[in-house]
């Protein structure tokens, strides 16, 4: 701060509470509902603290799944969803990594033309040329499987950028060192670069990670069996069942569990987490 | 761009690009392709034989109907008032998110700049809504504004206000905007902490000590200085809510009432998966694939030029 003047700094102190307290809200909302019985949700003003049914919710959506719609308890969604998420994300930064490698440490031909391969899967998302990409999977005979949640989605130009980006910065007498020393590039990459590109390998987890839970329009395409399932899905069917009254408590519970993971990682991991986000975009 | 020291090696690149370049082209080049060539076939209604519309490009390229047929797709696209609603819709959309979203971000990234110790501690607060789903986003929004339970529902009838987003157009735009916006607030705050803490502080010092007060100095040395990181910004939000919204859109409203939050994207997804109009949703895809790819030149192009600034 440049000069002292107090009632500008609590000002600065009130606006940040109030954001802060604005941004909570609706998570609280969810919470607050996820501990309340599913009539107390049903009659407005539904309560804005939080009641006695918190245990009760959490076991009975964990252990034995929504009572109308779905059956499948919440603990075989939830390790859905991880199997997605580590499954992206492990293999974005396994692919990346050794494309970029390749990219970095060998002169051959085609070496651009692989760079702007995949500089244009920045350009394409899933999103826009959903019908074909459904095809492809279908072609493939991988709906209704982990390969086709996992697969699809591992390409990577930002991981790919980032450790490129690393790789340049990296020494090149490390590289004659190791040569000197016998190493070929098999033993330089696992030995030397790997250890040293640590730091950038967590960023991208807690970035990717995020991402790979996340998804929702993927699963939604190419999931029709409901053991295939992912939470986020969950939550936004049962969120619009067309008949019957929404369990709002339920749903809030499955909301909030849903929740939970990527920001236990955000919270946790923030430094990783606000590198990688910074990082990713350079 | 690369090393002096590198490997020779012959085989060994390739397969270390092999995983990469195949998911590449199997999944996002191959499905991409996909879509432009489809946009121009005609396929009958069931979708046993297709044709190729602009086989008359070959032979009779003067011919008067043999660009309108080639283009069938798009003509009729282009000529439905639908489509051009969604357009309308998405701008409207991505500009109001955009500038909502980034006012208030950069008000609490100045704030959350001035405070000295509470920076790391706010900064833990704000970050967190970036780990929520775009789709529980929706959903969270919905409940809080739910006509019949919704907290915030509850309180704008008790105020007089009627407010019911599953009937009312214009309510769930502005409702679909306010989740948007509070779903990417933590992004933009970070990226616009980020810049006003590599601004040198002796800039400003130097400015207090001409006389220039906080407001002065702002909009005459830290906001001039942020307007590269504010334009990155605008160009990310509009990416985002041009693809990234799909699940508040699903979760919340799928596209209604009638048309009134059917953004591009979900265009696409209804017309071609529930609406099976391949052609169309194809000719749709094609021509968000070009504005996706405008809008990644344009994003990577500035950043080029913030390095060297």
């Amino acid at each position: 701060m440049v000069e002292n003047r107090p009632w500008l700094t609590i000002f600065a102190h009130m606006v940040l509470i109030i954001g802060v307290a604005v941004i909570a809200f609706p998570v609280w909302v969810a919470f607050v509902a996820s501990t309340h019985d599913s009539v107390t949700m049903l009659r407005p003003p539904v309560p804005l603290l939080p009641g006695g049914h918190m245990i009760e919710n959490y076991t009975k959506v964990l252990t034995e799944g929504f009572a109308q719609a779905s059956r499948t308890p919440l603990w075989r969604v939830l390790s859905n969803s991880l199997i997605m998420a580590l499954g992206v994300c492990i293999g974005k930064i396994v692919i990346s990594l050794i494309a970029a490698y390749a990219i970095v440490y060998f002169r051959f031909p085609l070496r651009m033309t692989a760079f702007w391969m995949i500089f244009i899967t920045l350009m394409l998302p899933v999103e826009v040329r959903i019908v074909p990409t459904y095809n492809v999977v279908a072609n493939f005979g991988m709906l209704n499987s982990y390969a086709g949640l996992i697969i699809p989605l591992i390409a990577s130009a930002t991981a790919t950028f980032l450790f490129r980006q690393f790789f340049l910065s990296v020494p090149d007498e490390l590289t004659e060192a190791a040569r000197v020393d016998g190493a070929g590039p098999l033993r330089f990459f696992r030995d030397i670069l790997l250890p040293m590109s640590r730091t950038s390998i967590a960023a991208l987890f807690v970035i990717q990670f995020i991402y790979g839970w996340n998804q929702y329009l993927w699963p939604l395409l190419i999931t029709t069996e409901e053991e295939f399932y992912t939470v986020i899905m969950t939550v936004s069917r049962q969120a619009n069942v067309v008949d019957g009254v929404p369990q709002w408590n339920l749903i809030m519970t499955v909301g909030i569990l849903a929740m939970l993971p990527p920001m236990l990682v955000v919270v946790l991991m923030q430094r990783q987490f606000v590198r990688g986000l910074v990082e990713t975009e350079k | 761009m690369h090393k002096r020291v590198t490997f020779d090696t012959k085989l060994l690149p390739y397969l270390l690009l092999l995983p990469q370049i195949f998911v590449t082209i199997a999944f996002f080049i191959w499905p991409s392709a996909q879509a432009v060539w489809q946009s121009f076939l005609l396929e009958d209604a069931f979708g046993g034989r297709t044709q190729f519309l602009c086989s008359g490009l070959l032979t009779d390229p003067l011919a008067g109907d043999t660009w309108q047929r080639c283009f069938r797709h798009f003509d009729r696209l282009l000529s439905d008032s639908g489509y051009w609603h969604s357009v309308r819709v998405t701008l409207f959309f991505s500009l109001m998110v955009a500038a909502i979203g980034l006012a208030l971000s950069l008000l609490l990234a100045v704030m959350a700049d001035r405070t000295i110790r509470g920076g790391t501690v706010y900064k833990t607060f704000l970050i967190w809504p970036y780990a929520v789903a775009s789709a529980v986003a929706g959903v969270l929004f919905g409940f809080m504004f739910n006509p019949r339970v919704g907290t915030l529902a509850y309180t704008l009838s008790a105020l007089g206000f009627d407010w019911n987003h599953q009937l009312n157009g214009n309510q769930a735009l502005w409702l679909v905007i306010l989740a948007a916006c509070w779903n990417q607030i933590s992004y933009n705050f970070l990226f616009f902490l980020a810049g006003l803490q590599s601004i040198p502080k002796s800039l400003i010092e130097a400015a207090a000590i001409d006389g220039a007060g906080p407001g002065r100095r702002f909009w005459t040395i830290v906001f001039p200085l942020l307007s590269p990181t504010g334009f990155f910004l605008l160009v990310v939000n509009i990416i985002y809510v041009f693809i990234g919204t799909f699940g508040i859109i699903d979760a919340l409203t799928q596209g209604g009432p009638g048309q009134a939050t059917e953004i591009l994207v979900f265009k696409v997804y209804k017309d071609g998966f529930r609406g099976q109009d391949f052609g169309g949703s194809a000719a749709q895809s094609t021509i968000l694939m070009m504005v996706m790819i405008a809008l990644t030149v344009v994003q990577f192009r500035f950043i080029e030029r913030r390095v060297h600034y």
